[in-house]
């Protein structure tokens, strides 16, 4: 084995380099020449690198760096480790990182966790591993290419000798760190013992028993409540509020305006009430009166109308291949069709709320359930003015993240309101300040028109697509990109846009954009296979089997997954009347998915029966998890396809679970996945799956009631589930 | 203030709480029992599930105050060491993703197993109707109630 020599220059700085280089930019998570944890020993434990820690009674521990929010990471990442070092993972034992620098991206968002964390976990195991094993060789006098690892042992087969990891620390930590180009990782499924297998979430002990772990379970010495009224009204300012009415209420400790920032995203104006409990803070606001300076009055109606207008327009195009209007004039028939659907809502289980503790030296203290904890800390420090190292993050576990939980706007308020109380203080917005003062998945209308040749072939298909922004520029999470398919799969293809002016705060929600707008490709694709009188899974595999520059997906990959889900479901079988197969398939945030759904109907009413999926993301690393995410996706899109948030006077018109009624348990149907283990790098699974599985419902249910859906909520076709 | 002792698994309390305070934020914010959680606060989306009796009761909107005398079980209190075979089954099967429901959701089930030992997907949708799951657990919430019916089942053969 070759370790490191130090005089050639390759010292721990070296490593680190040479890791960045061998791994891309993000690879500075496995900080091997940081002082206090480069391989050595800390009192009784072994610190090998950020990720791992071995103690001389034998404990082991993985260190997961990202929030977890219900995705599982912090199962999914400690695995990868485990894998590689060669524990077993009942011998395991996962910390939480805090947010720290020396991690790289703390962030739950965008399915990055697993393809970015896939090289830093895997040389952390690997590493560490490396280090023990020359230990053992060199105490042995043998080559540590004789030697093996297994379940926490390094064994030395010829010899018959072996040392279990907590009895080789002293020497591990007193050797080089290795070259990460020495280390041989493990990529391949064959490869994995315990990567691909069925593992419980770590925090389930807990969960199942009711212990402390999400950002409103946080308790601290002295804590007090806080309610923080915003204006109904986006960007509302306070005129005036009763806060001496409020302060003299029960239990109330403090009742005070802040004044704010303009940035939707950040400290809004509102009104602060400080209390003994939770529930003094909230009744008293109860009599707050606030006087607002609201300008903005935003409505869905008026949306609506402006959308109507501007869809009698051309918009600006944004991609042209051929001659799209020439090739409609040629084309054998010719199929319209718009698509509409609402904004809707993040509506996280938990609400949002954050902890503070502002501490007299000048440092903050924040314990926040957020995807981005990172931009929050720098959130905090600018509005607040405090320098970023004065503030510690604790990452708490997350009650459900989707994206909204990438903005940060709970975080600057409880930092806020702590300073200006001087305790620590717990912000818990009410159910109804969630669902009013979330950053939406905008609305947005699709106008198709396509063009199909004598053979059942699309040749043209021309795309105007209506959606939100501010000064001409899509908002956030309102954009299409210019490359989406069915661009590359058709010769004729333009997409023109249009932008309707909103000041409602709009944002990523889970699989930004694709969650929308792949039900509105991949219907449109049912109607024009219906009209080419193609069979829906021949029309789409016809449609992957060519490309026209630049293929805009792996086309052999998506196909993959089309058809093993085709397969599963049994596609072509003979059905009852009432029943129905639909299909779709879908590529985003570096997954391929695919789904066929069965549904039944009962007049108007339609049970989802089953939904069989075809997955393609590399190597699965957590088979629970995997499924979990899936399962998840299908239940989002069933439950999210039948809700919608509307705005009259700039503000939001639904308020609660009752009036945003997510599905229930009766209406969930049972999904089965297939993964198609390739050997691409693994890819995350919180967002693949959602976008294709709305098509696939709304496909089966036209195929059970031949009503094509072309406007969600799914009610205003006059289905409900 | 409301002078009121409750008896919360199997101990008993003695608060002073506003005598409109909810159950729930008496748990939470009073003794710290922070198992309960806050969703709605209207009694629709069942996160706030705490055993009155053994009957499943939307804690958010019933004052602490008037419940004086009551049997309470909260999450806490189900089997603190987890060995309740829908804890067990609740872990099998996996079913936690964020995991914020999922004290209202056993809860709810311990209740449903209590008067029906072997519940069918039609049970089990009736009983677990008024716990919504954000994240969408509800093919493994079935799974698991089943997987705890027969672990229960096996261990009464037992004992
Ligand atoms: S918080 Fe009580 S039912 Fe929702
Ligand atoms: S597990 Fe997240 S809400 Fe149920």
């Amino acid at each position: 084995m070759k370790v490191l020599d130090q005089k050639t220059g390759m010292d721990r700085r070296a490593f680190l380099k040479v890791s960045m280089m061998a791994s891309g930019a993000l690879m500075i998570g496995v900080n091997w020449a940081s002082a206090a944890l480069a391989n050595e020993l800390d009192g009784s434990t072994w610190i090998p690198n950020l990720y791992v820690r071995i103690d001389r009674d034998g404990k082991i521990t993985i260190v997961s760096k990202n929030p977890e929010a219900g995705q599982g990471v912090k199962t999914a990442f400690p695995m990868v480790v485990a894998e590689c070092l060669e524990v077993d993972w009942h011998d395991v034992n996962v910390e939480q990182a805090p947010l720290d620098d020396r991690y790289g991206r703390q962030v739950v968002g965008g399915s990055r966790g697993t393809p970015d964390g896939w090289d830093d976990l895997r040389i952390a195991g690997t590493g560490a591993l490396h280090l023990l094993t020359a230990a053992a060789a060199g105490k042995w006098g043998v080559s540590a290419a004789e030697c093996s690892a297994a379940s926490g042992t390094i064994v030395h087969k010829p010899s018959g000798k072996s040392a279990a990891y907590h009895t080789l620390l002293d020497i591990a930590a007193k050797l080089p760190v290795p070259d990460v180009s020495d280390l041989k990782l493990k990529s391949r499924p064959e490869d994995f013992k315990l990567l691909g297998t069925f593992v419980p979430g770590v925090d389930n002990p807990k969960i199942v028993t009711g212990q402390p772990l999400f950002g409103c379970d946080t308790r601290l010495n002295g804590m007090l409540y806080a309610v923080f009224e915003k204006c109904p009204s986006f960007g509302g300012k306070v005129r005036s509020a009763n806060v001496e009415k409020i302060r003299k209420l029960p239990g109330v400790t403090h009742a005070f305006v802040i004044k704010g920032t303009e940035n939707l995203n950040g400290l809004m104006p509102g009104v602060a009430i400080v209390a003994k409990s939770w529930w003094e803070a909230n009744s008293a606001r109860n009599q707050l009166q606030v006087d607002w300076d609201s300008s903005h009055a935003d409505s869905t109606a008026d949306f609506n109308a402006r959308a109507q207008v501007l869809s009698k327009e051309q918009g600006e195009t944004l991609r042209a291949d051929g001659n799209v209007e020439k090739a409609l004039d040629s084309a054998d028939k010719v199929i319209q069709s718009s698509y509409y659907y609402p904004f809707v809502s993040h509506a996280n289980m938990e609400p949002q709320n954050c902890t503070a503790r502002y501490h007299e030296s000048g440092r903050m203290e924040l314990w926040a359930p957020s995807q981005n904890p990172k931009s929050g800390r720098s959130l905090v420090s600018g509005t607040l003015g405090i320098p970023e190292d004065r503030i510690h993050v604790n990452l708490t576990r997350i009650g459900g993240g989707f994206g909204r939980r990438l903005r940060n706007d709970f975080m600057v308020e409880a930092a806020w309101i702590a300073r200006e109380v001087g305790r620590p203080v717990q912000l818990q917005w009410t159910r109804e300040d969630d669902m009013r003062h979330d950053f939406y998945r905008p609305a947005a209308w699709h106008h198709f028109q396509a063009g199909i040749d004598g053979n059942g072939r699309m040749t043209a298909f021309d795309h105007h697509f209506i959606t939100f922004g501010k000064n001409g520029e899509t908002i956030s999470g309102a954009g299409l990109s210019p490359d989406h398919y069915p661009a590359g799969l058709v010769q004729n293809f333009r997409l023109r846009q249009s932008v309707i002016e909103a000041n409602v705060p709009t944002g990523p929600w889970r699989s930004p954009g694709h969650s929308a707008y792949c039900w509105a490709y991949q219907s449109f694709f049912d109607e024009l296979a219906l009209a080419a009188g193609r069979d829906q899974l021949e029309f789409r595999l016809d449609l992957l089997s060519r490309s026209y520059g630049k293929p805009p997906l792996n086309l052999e990959r998506t196909s993959g997954t089309l058809r093993v889900a085709a397969e599963k479901a049994g596609w072509g079988r003979k059905l009852a009347a009432n029943r129905g197969l639909g299909m779709a398939f879908h590529y985003d945030h570096g997954g391929f998915v695919s789904h066929v759904a069965e549904v039944v109907a009962k007049g108007s009413k339609i049970q989802v029966e089953k939904v069989w999926s075809g997955i393609d993301i590399g190597p699965v690393i957590n088979l629970s998890g995997a499924r979990n995410q899936v399962e998840g996706c299908v239940v989002d899109a069933l439950s999210t396809a039948q809700l919608e948030i509307t705005f009259a006077d700039g503000a939001t018109e639904q308020s609660n679970f009752s009036d945003y009624e997510l599905l229930r348990i009766d209406q969930s149907p049972e999904i089965e996945c297939h993964f198609i283990q390739s050997d691409f790098p693994p890819m995350g699974l919180g967002e693949p799956p959602i976008a294709p599985a709305t098509p696939a419902i709304a496909n089966a249910i036209f195929a059970a009631t031949g009503t094509r859906i072309r406007e969600l909520p799914f009610n205003r076709s006059g289905i409900s589930v | 203030m409301s002078k009121v002792t409750l008896k919360i698994n199997g101990e008993s309390h003695l608060l002073d709480v506003p005598p409109d305070m909810p159950l729930l934020w008496a748990l939470r914010d009073t003794l710290n029992l922070v198992g309960t959680k806050y969703s709605c606060g209207i009694g629709v989306c069942g996160s706030c599930i705490v055993l009155i009796d053994g009957v499943p009761t939307q804690s958010c909107v019933m004052p602490a105050a008037g419940m004086a005398g009551m049997e309470i079980t909260t999450i806490e209190g189900l089997a603190p060491n987890g060995d309740h075979p829908l804890q067990k089954a609740w872990n099998d099967v996996d079913v936690p993703q964020c995991g914020y429901c999922q004290g209202g959701q056993i809860l709810t089930a311990a209740a449903l197993l209590k008067q029906n030992s072997n519940p069918s997907d039609k049970d089990i949708d009736e009983a677990m109707y008024g716990n919504l799951c954000r994240c969408g657990t509800y093919p493994r919430i079935r799974k698991a109630i089943k997987l705890a019916a027969q672990y229960a089942a096996k261990a009464g053969v037992e004992s």
